[in-house]
């Protein structure tokens, strides 16, 4: 019996041991090494604790395992009486100390490394909001959403899940490599965290503070993460994409932004002075309604009662045009309904609101033109 | 650490009980309801823990089967996030927190040999004010809009600003549960300074006395930090002020600083009197009395202490100066020392002794291994800049549940069957807990194990959904999980036959080698111990 | 000692200790609302959460002063052997109707140098509104070394409808600034 207990006892952590190395080689089960200088450091940090940590489980379990073995009652051993000894406690106290300073050491030279963002060459504004990132190249003017673009088809298992399953967005973060980048977070709503684990930049984005990291990718390449804080409901679904470009690739794709950032004015301003259609705002606002507002207010517009409220005949949909562009334009302060002004464009306004007042059986006949929404946010003129 | 003389009218007391209706239990609910008798009040917060146990399980079994495939399967993630909430606040406090005290109040007063816990009637209200927390805390579940969806750790301003309207409910039932705490604290610790036999000094006291004499004082210490905290949130929610709000001039990450100091102390209210059944079972099973007993109690008051300075360990993320960071990374490090200490002391009372394996030594050598695969992923978890890869993901879940299943839990277990013989009179059916000894040991890793690698490979924690390179990896762990809970049943029918009197009566002193005055009063233990106070020899 | 009696010494010790404990607890549940003041005290002392908390009037009127062409005396405080860039960042939580930018994006300046530094809040909607401006500077411990005489963060702003208005944060860095604090952002959140 007893023979039973210590061999499966063996059998267990024999067992375990596979599983232990096969941790420590394949990349799917250990940390990944990253490609930043930063990235490897921790990398080889969590390895030399990781090993530290193996040995003295190897002593401290083997010391134990054979006084299970060899020190039973069954083989006839009578129990020795000592139940002290000072020299022993010392040296146990002492000799783990010994071992923590030789962990504590690099650790810190690591930690001191990691924390130092200045003198970075792209500074980017990273704020977190209800679930999507925003980025925003503080020098250039130039800033954007990054939405999941997982389709809820997959989430819902109606279509074959895609590689990047959960991990694609529709815009990615695009960063110089070789160069210092250096990321000041920040959040709308409530604290998400931004975290690239390639990177090994892990930071909270705290509403009404911001927190500063920094990388230098070493490789280019596209780089995957999530966000790491519990922010609601959606928090499985606000993915990190970095496209790390190289340097001169990089600048020409800052100048293309600033190109289409530019063309995307004059089209708006083209559009304040013409009317669109009605089917032409309902297929763009349905578009615009599942990626920024289902995932609230639900695909069929009846969203979840007592957290988001349903807005088919809501007071809302079936009220003033005015009112409804307000709540869209600004939001409700103290609620997760934004201010999407600054998400979509005054095109992108005017449809969803129109497929709001017709949709779901609602059929106002309601039109919104870009127009009407520029007049309301300048109201004031 | 001390033999004892049982004094002869303890004996007698005990079959005496059935002529002497006046020192015996009323009869029915009532008995229950207006009991002030440790023993009554401890089996009912033994089975208030294990039915909380039993519905905090059955919430990670929803979790567990949403996250047996990527994708949404069975819950919708706002249920999701409400399941993961509930379980956390399910386990901390309605499972491991209630049985630990309920060990308390059926051991300490048969322990140090008094008579009863001083405060027969606020220990009654303070069990019975439990039920009604969980009632309102699961109630909140089903109102408009769900229960608490915010994480056991309700960070502002997801649980301020931004949540649903059943979180006064919640507010209101940690209220509930930190007064019951606190008033638990308070009789334990006044039952210990005041109650003890004559001759059972400080130094005399058995392991587990010394280790609940010190959560006692941690739980005066950070339930009422808590009860502040969840009172910051009501007040910031429902009548506009601005704690943790930075639009009001309030700070969010100031939540996280007062929550946490909370917070560390608790991870520490929940082990430390699994520290003292270790050391009560492993002495007894080694037929070997416990190796350095007083620097166990000095590395208990220094892990204690110790717990008040590591708080921010939990927020490296959070953005902090990089000095701060370094002092809580030390200092938490330094909590490896007095830890590695208690196990390094369990391995030398083992050494050398003459080890039988009884189903509660099982339990208590996969504590001791278990609980250090905890402690290395706490040390791994310690270290800063790491800290920042491992933070929120499944290696943190890997670690604290390493440290609190096949820590706290087992060690409750290993308790219970130590100990159930003594309260029942009869031996429990040894091949049963032999089966849940076995059943759970290999699905408790199986559970826990891998979680540590999709933790590392990058799988955040509290999601519904997940990319498919972690599909394979969560599969076993769902597997390992249902088996876990399946396990339990196991145990709940072996305690349920073990109540029934079903199994062979045991002597009074059912352990050769236990030792304590717990086993010299007849088994099962009478309604009344010590009404005399036994004498203590050296 | 009969079943149950406790004596009365006992109980008078029990009543006691309940007493203390009791009082233990009320302090402790005191201690966790001091625990706010206190982390303002913490954070003024480490720069913690990077948020500047000193405006004391003595400090202000002395900096008025400044404003004034500088003394000898303090042209001399002026550590004209190091520059740091400041970067400032603007953040509106106000509503659509208010944009909020800054004017001055980027600064150099000298630790001693009094720097002024221009906002741009404009109110688009027809509704007069009250804004007010909260603080964050990374990294937290340059906080420490930031000394603002005038800000428009100071307390609430009204702003008309339809209106744009211009304000002024008025700041020095004091010489004590660490050397390795070379760069430093201010963000200002609006709601």
């Amino acid at each position: 019996m007893v023979k039973r207990v210590v061999l499966s006892v063996c059998a267990l952590i024999a067992s375990s041991l596979p599983f232990i190395c096969l941790g420590a080689e394949k990349s799917d089960l250990n940390l990944p090494v990253g490609v930043t200088d930063i990235s490897q450091k921790v990398y080889d940090l969590h390895m030399t604790i990781f090993y530290i940590c193996i040995a003295i489980g190897v002593v401290v379990f083997g010391v134990m395992l054979w006084a299970m073995i060899f020190h039973r009652k069954s083989r006839g051993v009578k129990a020795a009486n000592f139940h002290e000894s000072l020299k022993v406690e010392v040296a146990w106290t002492v000799i783990p100390f010994v071992i923590l300073i030789g962990m504590a050491i690099p650790a810190t030279k690591t930690l001191f490394e990691m924390e130092d963002a200045s003198e970075s060459d792209v500074t980017i504004v990273v704020t977190g909001s209800q679930w999507k990132w925003h980025y925003k190249y503080l020098d250039d003017d130039i800033e954007f959403y990054s939405l999941m673009s997982t389709p809820m088809e997959q989430i819902k298992n109606k279509w074959v899940k895609g590689d990047d399953y959960l991990l694609e967005v529709d815009k990615p973060l695009v960063i110089p490599t070789d160069r210092k980048v250096r990321f000041l977070m920040t959040s709308d709503d409530v604290i998400h965290s931004w975290w690239v684990p390639d990177f090994a930049v892990k930071k909270d984005a705290n509403p009404g503070f911001i927190n500063e990291a920094w990388t230098r990718v070493n490789e280019p390449g596209i780089y995957r993460g999530q966000c790491a804080e519990l922010c609601g409901k959606d928090h499985a679904f606000m993915p990190v994409v970095v496209k790390a470009l190289p340097p001169e690739e990089f600048d020409a794709w800052m100048i293309e932004q600033k190109r289409i950032k530019a063309e995307a004015a004059a089209e708006e301003a083209r559009l304040l002075a013409m009317n669109m259609s009605f089917d032409d705002l309902m297929q763009e606002g349905e578009s615009v309604y599942l990626a920024y507002c289902a995932a609230c207010h639900q695909a069929n517009g009846a969203g979840l009662p007592g957290v988001f409220p349903s807005l088919i005949n809501s007071p809302i949909t079936i009220g003033g045009v005015d009112g409804h562009i307000d709540i869209v334009v600004n939001g409700k302060k103290g609620t997760a309904m934004q201010a999407f002004v600054k998400q979509l464009s005054l095109k992108q306004i005017a449809a969803v609101v129109t497929y709001e007042r017709n949709a779901w059986g609602m059929n106002s006949g309601d039109i919104v033109q870009p127009k009407d929404v520029y007049q309301f946010i300048n109201q004031g003129e | 650490m001390n033999s004892v003389t049982s004094t002869q009218d303890t004996i007698q007391h005990g079959s005496d009980q059935g002529h002497d209706s006046h020192h015996g239990p009323a009869k029915g609910i009532k008995r229950w309801l207006y009991t002030t008798n440790h023993k009554d009040i401890g089996s009912l917060y033994l089975w208030f823990a294990f039915i909380m146990f039993l519905v905090g399980g059955a919430m990670a079994m929803v979790i567990r089967a949403e996250l047996f495939q990527p994708g949404l399967q069975i819950v919708e993630p706002h249920f999701f996030n409400q399941m993961t909430t509930v379980h956390g606040l399910i386990m901390v406090f309605g499972a491991v927190m209630p049985a630990f005290t309920g060990l308390a109040n059926w051991m300490i007063p048969m322990m140090i040999g008094a008579p009863d816990m001083a405060l027969p009637r606020m220990n009654n209200l303070s069990f019975w004010i439990l039920p009604f927390a969980f009632l309102i805390l699961l109630a909140s579940l089903f109102v408009e809009g769900g229960g608490p969806a915010f994480g056991w750790t309700f960070y502002a301003p997801l649980s301020t600003t931004y949540s649903g309207d059943s979180t006064a409910l919640f507010v209101f039932s940690v209220h509930i549960m930190g007064i019951s705490s606190i008033m638990g604290a308070i009789n334990v610790i006044v039952t210990i300074w005041n109650m003890r036999a004559p001759g059972m000094t400080w130094f005399k006291l058995p392991l587990f006395v010394w280790t609940w004499l010190i959560t006692a004082f941690l739980l005066i210490a950070v339930m009422p930090v808590l009860a502040g905290a969840v009172t910051m949130v009501l007040t910031d929610k429902y009548f506009g002020t601005s704690f943790f709000d930075a639009a009001g001039g309030g700070d969010p990450v100031m939540f996280q600083h007062i929550f946490w100091f909370f917070g560390h102390p608790e991870v520490y209210i929940m082990i430390l009197p699994a520290f003292g059944i270790i050391s009560t079972i492993v002495p007894a099973f080694s037929r070997k009395k416990l190796f350095g007993y007083t620097s166990m109690v000095y590395a208990t008051v220094s892990i204690a202490l110790l717990s008040f300075l590591v708080w921010a360990h939990h927020m490296f993320t959070t953005g902090m100066p990089v000095y701060a960071e370094l002092f809580f990374m030390y200092c938490t490090m330094l909590i490896s020392v007095p830890t590695g200490v208690k196990v390094f002391n369990w391995v030398a009372t083992m050494w050398r002794g003459a080890i039988s394996y009884e189903v509660p030594m099982l339990f208590s050598l996969a504590f001791i291994v278990l609980f250090t695969f905890g402690g290395f992923s706490g040390l791994m978890l310690a270290i800063t800049p790491v800290d920042f890869q491992y933070h929120d993901t499944y290696f943190v879940v890997a670690h604290f549940h390493y440290v609190l299943v096949t820590g706290a839990i087992f060690s409750l277990i290993a308790a219970a069957y130590y100990w159930l013989p003594k309260w029942t009179g009869v031996m429990y059916d040894v091949g049963l807990a032999k089966l849940h000894f076995w059943c759970s040991l290999i699905s408790v890793n199986v559970l826990f194990f891998p979680m540590h690698f999709v933790g590392l490979a990058g799988m955040p924690r509290r999601i519904p959904d997940y990319s498919i390179q972690f599909a394979d990896w969560n599969q076993i762990i769902s597997l390992g999980g249902f088996a876990f809970g399946l396990s339990q049943l196991i145990f709940l029918a072996l305690v349920i036959k073990a109540c029934r009197k079903q199994g062979e009566p045991v002597a009074d002193k059912v352990w050769d080698g236990a030792e304590g005055l717990e086993w010299t009063v007849a088994s099962p233990a009478p309604y009344h111990t010590f009404t005399t106070p036994p004498k203590i020899q050296d | 000692m009969s079943q149950r009696s406790v004596s009365a010494t006992q109980q008078q010790a029990n009543t006691r200790l309940v007493k203390r404990l009791l009082l233990a607890t009320a302090i402790m549940f005191g201690f966790g609302f001091a625990l706010v003041p206190l982390y303002d005290v913490f954070c003024d002392i480490t720069g913690l959460n990077g948020r500047v908390y000193q405006k004391d009037t003595q400090q202000t009127q002395a900096a008025q002063n400044l404003v004034a062409p500088l003394t000898e005396a303090e042209q001399d405080n002026i550590d004209v052997t190091r520059s740091i860039k400041l970067e400032m960042m603007t953040i509106s939580q106000a509503g659509g109707a208010i944009l909020f930018e800054p004017i001055d994006k980027t600064l150099r300046i000298h630790p001693g140098q009094m720097a002024e530094a221009r906002f741009r809040i404009t109110n688009v909607s027809k509704d007069a509104k009250y804004v007010q401006a909260i603080p964050s500077i990374s990294p937290g411990q340059a906080g420490l070394y930031l000394h603002k005489t005038a800000c428009f963060c100071f307390e609430q702003q009204h702003i008309e409808a339809n209106q744009q208005n211009e304000f002024v944060m008025q700041f020095y860095l004091d010489t004590d600034l660490p050397e390795d604090i070379l760069q430093m952002t201010l963000a200002y959140t609006l709601y």
